[in-house]
């Protein structure tokens, strides 16, 4: 299947857009893209292990998290979206 | 589509000024001469001022909106002109919202300016909000997102969202009576740090203006009552493939701010709810930091001083100290670049990641190293004034 990286977390995926990899659930894919990535994995994951909330997961135009979250199964034309929340700007100084 | 907004409670006729101005409209059944008099009625409130602000501000006001409200209360500088397309080279030094309010009124003079010059905050947004049928969020940070985001919900009004990094962009509509809010979507906001934000990571110039004029749609949108709006859809625009996608939103039902068993009723303080506190202040408190003054001496004296640099190679191009280079990200794999025994001093841009790197290195064994304080830009005011900035 394909995942889709977002601009803010390219620089953690060797500047990839995409990746393709082979899984048979959303967790997997996860699995599979983070193994060799630390510093990827730790902007996806907090540290004991579930997925941040500020980053969602849709599997084609749908959240995993109305699905069956990280067990929702795949195919292979499935693309799988990584979208964070941006705020545009600057974060240490509040408007 | 069912109606957003209620209809204006007053009709205003427009004069032949106003239907010269406005023909364009008036000769398209969606808007006619009832829309354009929706649009005169209308009261928008645009938080900020800056990349989104300026082409949603500029957009309604020609379009005819009735009342915008502005509020921002920055001052505009040089590095806003890339893309901040209402503010002109010569703004700079003035305030925002007195160069928007001038472009507005020479655009548009039937278009009445309201400008607040304050922070948007917990004590002032629902009475700030109150007297605006809708807002668009133009701000440039995660707890002013939330607030403007927690006030829309719980003063009903439609929040025009749209947030961009590099050439990347998102863009809903939110709190609206059967749509999803932006908690919905993302019940919290990233920890400080985690994501860099555009003044690290750099922004197209157009982008914002993509998006803004985007949210001017969907503003005017609202307005009229017509068409389809975003509701219930993130669009995600990526300027670099040019390519638009849509992912389907929906109503959480566990959301603390819209959800049947909501726990949010009032205003929160959001620097708190962010993680943000002590932010202008040095990242860390456990780095021993130094004044540009002092690496100066200490290079002057002819000290062993082996300077860090941790920006990316194209910054490094722009102005640099001749310090060795090794990028943040970077920094784990290539420590053994680097000499324990010798005293290091990191820096970057305007010392924000060089503290991060400090830090690493500190934990890493580190005993002799610190973070440049202001980083080059601080070194660029201070010591060496023929640097550029950036």
């Amino acid at each position: 299947m394909k995942i889709l990286i977002p601009t803010p977390l390219r620089p953690y995926a060797e500047k990839r857009a995409s990746v393709e990899v082979p899984a048979r659930t959303v967790g997997e894919a996860l699995h599979t893209l983070t193994a060799n990535n630390p510093e990827l994995r730790r902007h996806l994951f907090s540290d004991d292990g579930r997925l941040r909330a500020f980053v969602n997961l849709y599997l084609n135009d749908e959240d995993v998290r109305y699905l069956e979250k990280e067990n929702t199964p795949v195919g292979e034309g499935d693309t799988l979206s990584i979208v964070p929340s941006i705020a545009g700007g600057r974060i240490s100084r509040g408007r | 589509m069912a109606a957003i907004l209620g209809t204006p409670a007053v009709t205003l006729a427009l004069s032949n000024e106003e239907i010269l101005r406005y023909s364009r409209h008036l000769i398209m059944p969606e808007v006619a001469m009832e829309g354009q008099q929706k649009l005169k009625a209308a009261r928008i409130l645009c938080i900020g001022a800056g990349g989104l602000g300026s082409p949603v501000a500029l957009y309604l006001a020609a379009a005819g909106v009735g009342t915008l409200g502005l509020v921002d209360f920055d001052v505009v500088d040089f590095t806003n002109l890339q893309r901040q397309v209402i503010h002109t080279t010569a703004d700079v030094g003035r305030k925002k919202l007195d160069s928007a309010a001038e472009k507005i009124a020479a655009i548009n003079p039937h278009v009445s300016v309201r400008p607040f010059e304050t922070r948007l905050n917990s004590e002032n947004a629902l009475e700030l909000f109150r007297e605006f049928d809708l807002v668009v969020d133009g701000t440039d940070n995660f707890p002013t997102r939330y607030l403007v985001n927690d006030a829309c919900v719980l003063s009903g009004k439609p929040n025009v969202y749209a947030s961009i990094f590099r050439f990347e962009g998102q863009a809903s509509v939110f709190a609206t009576e059967a749509g999803p809010c932006y908690r919905c979507l993302y019940p919290e906001p990233p920890p400080p740090g985690l994501v860099p934000s555009c003044a690290e990571g750099g922004v197209l110039g157009i982008l914002p203006g993509l998006l803004g004029v985007i949210q001017a749609t969907e503003a005017i949108k609202l307005v009229l009552g017509f068409g389809d709006p975003l509701i219930g859809r993130l669009l995600l625009v990526d300027a670099q493939t040019m390519r638009f996608r849509e992912l389907r939103l929906r109503k959480n039902p566990e959301c603390p701010v819209c959800g049947p068993r909501r726990t949010i009723t009032q205003l929160i303080d959001y620097e708190h709810f962010c993680g943000i506190r002590g932010q202008e202040g040095p990242p860390s408190h456990r780095v021993p930091e130094i004044e540009p003054e002092e690496l100066k001496h200490l290079q002057e004296c002819g000290e062993d001083v082996f300077v860090l640099d941790v920006r990316e190679p194209h910054e490094y191009q722009i102005v640099n100290l001749g310090g060795h280079l090794i990028p943040l990200n970077e920094l784990p794999r290539r420590m053994h670049e680097l000499d324990s025994s010798r005293e290091i001093v990191v820096h970057c841009r305007s010392g924000a990641r060089s503290g991060r790197a400090a830090e690493f290195l500190q934990q890493a064994g580190f005993r002799k190293v610190k973070n440049l304080r202001g980083g080059i830009l601080a070194w660029a005011d201070r010591i060496d004034r023929s640097l550029p900035k950036y």
